[in-house]
């Protein structure tokens, strides 16, 4: 049966009529990837530790609250979330506002994808502080207090800092999975790097759509295994000897 | 005028079944001896290749590759041939040709010179011309009127390549967005995120013929480039090209053609019983009359 015209150059290649080179695109489509991957990090990290905390805390309403929100953002796909945010919300607002989002908003799609894939992430960090938590032993909270912290000293001197340290190796999956689903923003037309390998496939270089899959798969191993030793790194760097996964 | 005498002198050897005699390579053979042939399809390219109420593969491509599947029975004397069919998208149809899982793949995919370093297809069975949906009251009526406006097109097509070209050519300035598929795209229009769908006409066509009112959209302005569709197949097989092209042929002289066409673009189809409403376009008629499988 007929066999394959294998040609890696490909990427080298002009784009025909634009002036541009493959390799060009792929590498806006790192950019914008990394871009929504950290940015959707920074507010995964810091919402989700905030809300993990809060389902701890003996406060009900807010235990309460807390839970509401993971439930919501757990169990709904990342795509459909991304679907609301971008095309259901501007419906519903009011109409003005609508508008702006849909025509004057800057970069609509990036900042959809930020939020959207930021917010799903941090339902699922939350779950991993809250986890962290609660493996600590209760003496650790009840010491805290007997010391005459209050509550909040407690969990961010005494509490927090174990917990974070017992999380990270979740934490490390989720970081790479934070980079690995911005893939699904092209489904806002996001122009990151899955969107430029279908419009490279789809039918600018149609001839060679094995050659440009590969490439993009070794471009979110590397990411994704930087990210791994970067947190292995900060793993140990942060170990409390003798401390659960300190006595390596 | 030699071209058709050897074109009706193919014509009437492939009915007479005079072929038969030499011996089977390429696909021909692959099928013979495992009993099978694999068709590729589409889920959703109206009319061309998509599922209908029952997830069964139907359209207009649909019917004209069931010809050449009947054609194939024929030649190899097997009436109880299995048929197998396969869904593919554009991201997946050619590696799955060239690596043998599909034989023919019948949807609503552009014969082009790129393509062809990997694939070959048949003669074209339609033509289509890349131009722009917009909504009536939008006022847009020429590739000008798009200047400084949000103008969308479906990842993976080559419609912003036009738009691009068109930029550089004419100093107007649009801004791309891009739908994941067809319909993700038309939604953008319909919500008024893009002033304008630039894809193929007959796809746009489709997109208003379905969309909740019609009437408020049109396919305007200037054709950006006229693209014919084929039957796609392995590369350097020329008999089982010669029985895809045969039977084409043979349904376009007869004028069979015309009823297959006005079946799935003038009557109501399936699964919603809308009318698509393109009549057959002045290329496409020139590609029946003279068949071709030149691509672009």
């Amino acid at each position: 049966m007929g066999h394959y015209q294998w040609n890696w150059a490909i990427i080298l290649e002009e784009v025909y009529g634009t002036g541009e080179y493959y390799y060009q695109w792929l590498i806006t489509g790192l950019g914008w990837t990394v871009a929504t991957a950290l940015s959707a990090w920074v507010i995964a990290l810091v919402l989700g530790s905030l809300i993990g905390t809060a389902r701890t805390a003996p406060i009900k309403w807010l235990a309460t609250l807390a839970t509401a929100y993971v439930e919501l953002f757990r169990n709904i796909p990342l795509i459909v979330q991304l679907f609301l945010w971008f095309f259901v919300l501007p419906e519903v607002v009011p109409e003005r506002l609508g508008l702006w989002m849909k025509q004057d908003m800057p970069l609509p799609e990036f900042f959809t994808a930020m939020i959207g894939l930021g917010l799903f992430t941090a339902a699922r960090v939350a779950e991993q502080v809250r986890t962290g938590i609660l493996a600590l032993s209760r003496g650790q909270k009840n010491a805290g207090l007997a010391l005459g912290l209050t509550l909040p000293q407690t969990y961010r001197y005494v509490l927090l800092p174990m917990a974070f340290r017992i999380v990270i190796p979740p934490l490390t999956s989720e970081f790479m999975n934070v980079f690995k689903n911005s893939a699904v923003a092209l489904a806002i037309g996001l122009t990151e790097l899955t969107f430029q390998m279908r419009q490279i496939t789809g039918e600018y270089a149609p001839a060679n759509p094995i050659e440009v899959m590969t490439m993009v798969s070794a471009i979110y191993l590397v990411l994704a295994f930087s990210v791994n030793r970067l947190m292995a790194f900060i793993e140990r760097r942060v170990q409390v000897p003798g401390y659960i996964s300190g006595g390596k | 005028m030699r071209k058709t005498l050897i074109l009706s002198a193919a014509v009437t050897a492939a009915f007479a079944g005079a072929v038969q005699a030499e011996e089977l390579t390429g696909t021909l053979k692959k099928i013979n001896d495992t009993n099978m042939i694999t068709v590729g399809h589409r889920e959703s390219s109206i009319p061309f290749s998509y599922l209908d109420d029952r997830q069964k593969p139907v359209g207009y491509a649909m019917d004209l590759c069931n010809r050449v599947v009947a054609e194939v029975k024929k030649k190899l004397n097997k009436p109880s041939l299995v048929v197998k069919l396969v869904p593919v998208t554009s991201q997946t149809r050619i590696p799955l040709m060239v690596n043998g899982t599909i034989d023919m793949e019948c949807g609503s995919t552009t014969n082009s010179k790129e393509r062809q370093k990997q694939v070959a297809f048949s003669y074209s069975y339609f033509v289509t011309a890349v131009r722009m949906a917009a909504k009536t009251n939008a006022g847009i009526k020429t590739l000008d009127d798009l200047n400084g406006k949000p103008v969308v097109t479906t990842t993976g097509t080559t419609s912003d390549r036009y738009i691009k070209q068109n930029e550089q050519g004419k100093a107007i300035d649009v801004k791309n967005v891009y739908g994941k598929d067809h319909a993700e795209s038309f939604m953008m229009v319909e919500t008024g995120r893009a002033a304008a769908f630039v894809m193929d006409d007959i796809l746009l066509a489709s997109q208003i013929a379905t969309s909740k009112n019609p009437k408020d959209y049109a396919i305007v302005g200037p054709a950006l480039s006229v693209e014919p569709y084929g039957i796609m197949m392995r590369k350097d097989d020329p008999q089982f090209k010669k029985v895809a092209d045969d039977t084409l042929a043979a349904i376009y002289k007869s004028g069979e053609i015309n009823k297959i066409y006005d079946k799935w673009f003038m009557q109501p189809i399936p699964p919603k019983n809308v009318t698509i409403n393109l009549p057959m376009s002045d290329k496409l008629k020139e590609a029946i009359k003279n068949p071709t499988d030149v691509g672009i």
